[in-house]
């Protein structure tokens, strides 16, 4: 696999869409911090996986970046104080997703010192692989580009050598410039984490991966390199701008000509890949102990008065972002988590920031008023064109729409990365990545049904065959018993053995017949 | 606040159906214009004719199968087919010839089969080749182009000619028709004139056929503005016209007096229009990429088996419903390899 080179040439990968990207509104504005909210709601669960257990109770006293939960193993990851104060209690939440219900939070009263916990582990960067896995699991560290995926799981598993990092700096959806300012700010932090995580991974080489309109950001990476990265294992491409080169599997290709199989890993190919604000997270917790309980959010949309970005709690309710970005204008119709191509719509602005939310989008009714009815497909082929992943979006409408389950799947609906293209493209506006979210539900709830299914019928199967072998077994004593008594002395010794057995149980003998 | 929850994207498309739709009739303005310049004002009797009808008849079943008629009107496809049908037939065809290719277009081939998006074939394509089987003596009422007629029919005489089947006495059927290149190739070779010796009738122009050449420039213009605007894929034109170039060529250098040049075959009858506008009929073709460059070959390969073999002087129509019957299947073989799955 060491053959693989990383953004040695740039490749394409199929179909996608320019898109205007609408970032500079939230970039022209100074990053600024936002102030402390009156309580952080701060949900166990912030990565993909099973919460950690809660080791706090109401009424304690914590410190900024004292751990709330207990992580078990590297698919868990702790939650942390955000700032010092009270814990009111653990309550149920407005949660992200689905829309409208809840999640188990803990409820933090800021005191306003935001005094930090003492380090545990004196700061260092030079430790071995599975020390640093460990302090980036205690740190928190779960994916801030969105997925959450616990990063201690991805760094080390049963995979070959892995040879290249890649951090994902280009945020492919309009609007989110988080990463954008995040490297401009803070290029240094994100070229030390790339090493840390390299080291921890035992990779020779880290690539940096940024769009091609991002000059600023290259500049502010090479003029960082001499003090934060002096032998240079850190290499910062510009790849083409077409939505969704952000999207990891797409970035790969781009980097490397190759793509990750489907039933695979990025770690198959010997790559891992990160965003640069787990990167410069992962700093953080190394270097200066603080684990993440902070992250970038843009603030933008056209339903936002002053796009801006700002450095947010985690815990901090969507309404503060919002209000410090001097409120909403217009008619708001929804607040999308992410960007507007595959984000998710928030049910209530009281949910909370969590390590992955990038990007807070308002947009207004005439931003999303549809032009025309939904029609029907008029197989423009169009989707087909712009399918990233190579599929034929149209065919998996028209087997979702009629509940052809199975022909869906093998059309590979689950190799859909729901980028929206197709949607995005469709002149009938249908609403195809709904279809799509609904297929992969339906057919993995199916796919639990029949694991739990297979189960019961395997109980089933094992009491049968049990029953089976008990009267087989009753049988042939049967049997024996019949040809004892078809002889003559067999039935001799059969009549005096039941005559012996009469007796003991006359004597109410507790010896045994069999 | 009352937040919608909508699923992402969440900016409606850009595109609409009845957007591509226009386009298409946009782009083929030029076209129709030039044929009312080589062929008289005949064009418009035959594409209000049909437009009428086809609206009508949408509207008509529209309602009988309880669908909105205001979206399903307003999408243009209905005028696409007309138009489309109305360039096939001949400038002064009768009102019926019009009336019949709708009904097999709209009523059957489109609403019969569940409308917009699920007819197997192209409608307007139905439309013709029913009225091309039931009335072939109509159909062949070609006028002569402008540099050869005695005299232009104008609107007054068009509309006489369409709706009652007379000319005025100043005008005689026989003076101002004349039988199409194609036609005339057809019956030449037939008699085993040669190729050469046809092409010197008046009717052949420096490619085709005299004025039917142009209008073939002018459809393919505005078919490159249809690619440019992305409104179709380049993949059927190109496989269609490299296929007619690559498939007549070896046939014309071997033989040139039997077989005529690509150019003749690609500037004659309506395998320009056929090309950019008929075969690139999203619904009743193919949606891959590489199924659509079979598709155009195979509209390609058909059309010159029908020139050459068949019973009609063209045979795009044919050649493209023959095709329409393949496309669901050509999809399926042409699937493209996903993302992450060996080949």
């Amino acid at each position: 696999m060491t053959d693989i080179e990383v953004g040695e040439h740039l490749y394409r990968f199929p179909g996608g869409l320019r898109l205007r990207h609408h970032k500079q509104v939230a970039c022209r504005a100074p990053l600024e911090r936002l102030p402390m909210p009156d309580a952080l709601w701060i949900p166990l669960r912030q990565h993909q996986g099973p919460p950690g257990e809660p080791i706090v109770e109401a009424g304690e006293t914590v410190l900024t970046g004292q751990p709330l939960t207990r992580a078990a193993d590297d698919r868990q990851v702790p939650v942390h104080a955000s700032t010092s104060g009270r814990i009111r209690g653990l309550v149920e939440g407005p949660a992200y997703w689905p829309p409208g219900t809840t999640a188990p939070c803990i409820v933090l009263e800021p005191d306003g010192h935001d005094r930090w916990i003492d380090a545990e582990d004196p700061p260092g960067r030079d430790e071995e692989a599975d020390s640093l896995i460990r302090r980036l699991r205690a740190g928190g560290l779960a994916g801030l580009g969105g997925a959450m995926f616990p990063t201690a799981a991805k760094l080390r598993g049963d995979w070959p050598e892995i040879h290249t990092l890649i951090l994902n700096g280009s945020e492919c959806e309009p609007y989110i410039s988080c990463d954008e300012m995040l490297m401009r700010e803070r290029p240094g932090a994100i070229l030390e984490g790339g090493r840390i995580l390299a080291r921890a991974l035992g990779a020779r080489e880290v690539v940096i991966g940024i769009e091609d309109q991002m000059g600023a950001v290259r500049r502010a990476f090479d003029a960082a390199a001499k003090e934060h990265d002096p032998d240079g294992i850190c290499r910062v491409v510009q790849v083409t701008t077409i939505y969704p080169e952000g999207g990891e599997k797409q970035l790969i290709q781009v980097l490397t000509g190759r793509e990750v199989p489907h039933d695979g890993l990025p770690q198959d190919l010997g790559l891992v890949c990160l965003n640069v604000a787990t990167a410069a997270a992962a700093r953080d917790i190394v270097v200066e102990d603080r684990p993440v309980v902070e992250r970038i959010v843009t603030i933008s949309g056209p339903g936002i008065a002053e796009p801006c970005n700002r450095i947010v709690r985690l815990g901090t309710p969507v309404r503060a972002l919002i209000e410090s970005a001097g409120g909403t204008s217009g008619d708001v119709d929804r607040v999308v988590v992410g960007g507007p191509m595959s984000g998710l719509p928030l049910a209530s602005v009281d949910a909370p920031v969590v390590k992955g939310t990038n990007c807070i989008l308002v947009l207004r009714e005439q931003d999303v008023r549809r032009i025309q009815p939904v029609m029907p497909c008029i197989n423009c082929g169009e989707c087909v064109r712009v399918c990233p992943a190579s599929l034929l979006p149209q065919q998996l409408f028209h087997a979702l729409r009629s509940d052809r389950l199975e022909d869906a799947a093998d059309l590979d609906l689950f190799d859909c990365i729901e980028c929206g293209c197709c949607a995005h493209v469709c002149p009938s506006h249908i609403p195809l990545v709904d279809y799509y979210r609904s297929g992969k539900g339906l057919l993995r709830a199916r796919g639990a049904e029949e694991a739990r299914a297979a189960r019961a019928r395997a109980r089933h199967e094992a009491r049968e065959q049990r029953e089976a072998q008990r009267a087989a077994e009753r049988r042939r004593r049967r049997e024996q018993r019949e040809r004892g008594l078809d002889s003559p002395d067999g039935a001799r010794d059969e009549v005096r053995a039941a005559v012996e057995r009469a007796r003991r149980t006359a004597r109410n003998d507790p010896e045994d017949d069999s | 606040m009352r937040l919608s929850l909508a699923g992402p994207p969440h900016f409606p498309p850009i595109n609409t159906v009845g957007g591509v739709m226009r386009q298409v009739l946009y782009a083929l303005v030029p076209g129709i214009l030039a044929h009312a310049w080589f062929f008289g004002p005949g064009i418009f009797i035959q594409i209000g004719l049909a437009t009428g009808m086809a609206l009508a008849l949408e509207a008509a079943m529209l309602k009988a199968r309880g669908r909105p008629l205001r979206p399903f009107l307003g999408d243009c496809s209905a005028v696409v087919t007309a138009v489309l049908f109305a360039l096939s037939v001949p400038p002064l065809a009768p009102w019926w010839i019009a009336l019949t290719g709708m009904i097999f277009a709209i009523v059957i081939a489109k609403h019969l089969y569940g409308g917009l998006g699920y007819n197997l074939f192209n409608p307007a394509m139905v439309g013709f080749a029913a009225v091309i089987i039931a009335f072939p003596f109509d159909l062949s009422q070609w006028l002569a182009p402008r540099q050869l007629s005695a005299g232009l029919p104008g609107v007054l005489e068009s509309l006489q000619a369409v709706f009652t089947g007379r000319l005025p006495a100043s005008m005689q059927w026989d003076a101002i028709t004349q039988a199409t290149p194609l036609d005339a190739l057809k019956t030449g070779v037939a008699e085993n004139r040669l190729v050469t010796e046809i092409r010197e009738a008046p009717i052949f122009g420096d490619f085709g056929g005299l004025g039917w050449e142009w209008i073939a420039n002018f459809y393919a213009l505005g078919g490159l503005w249809l690619l440019y605007r992305r409104v179709i894929s380049w993949h059927v034109p190109v496989a269609v016209i490299a296929t007619v170039v690559a498939v007549s060529t070896p046939m014309w250098l071997a033989g040139p007096d039997i077989n005529p040049s690509p150019a003749q075959h690609l500037f004659s009858g309506a395998l320009i229009l056929g090309a950019f506008f008929i075969a690139t009929d999203p619904v009743s073709g193919c949606a891959t990429m590489r199924g659509r460059l079979v598709f155009g070959a195979g509209v390609a390969v058909l059309t010159l088996a029908i020139r050459r073999f068949g019973a009609y002087p063209d045979g795009v129509a044919f050649a493209i419903l023959l095709m329409n019957m393949a496309a669901p299947a050509i999809d399926r073989l042409t699937r493209p390899r996903t993302y992450g799955h060996a080949r």
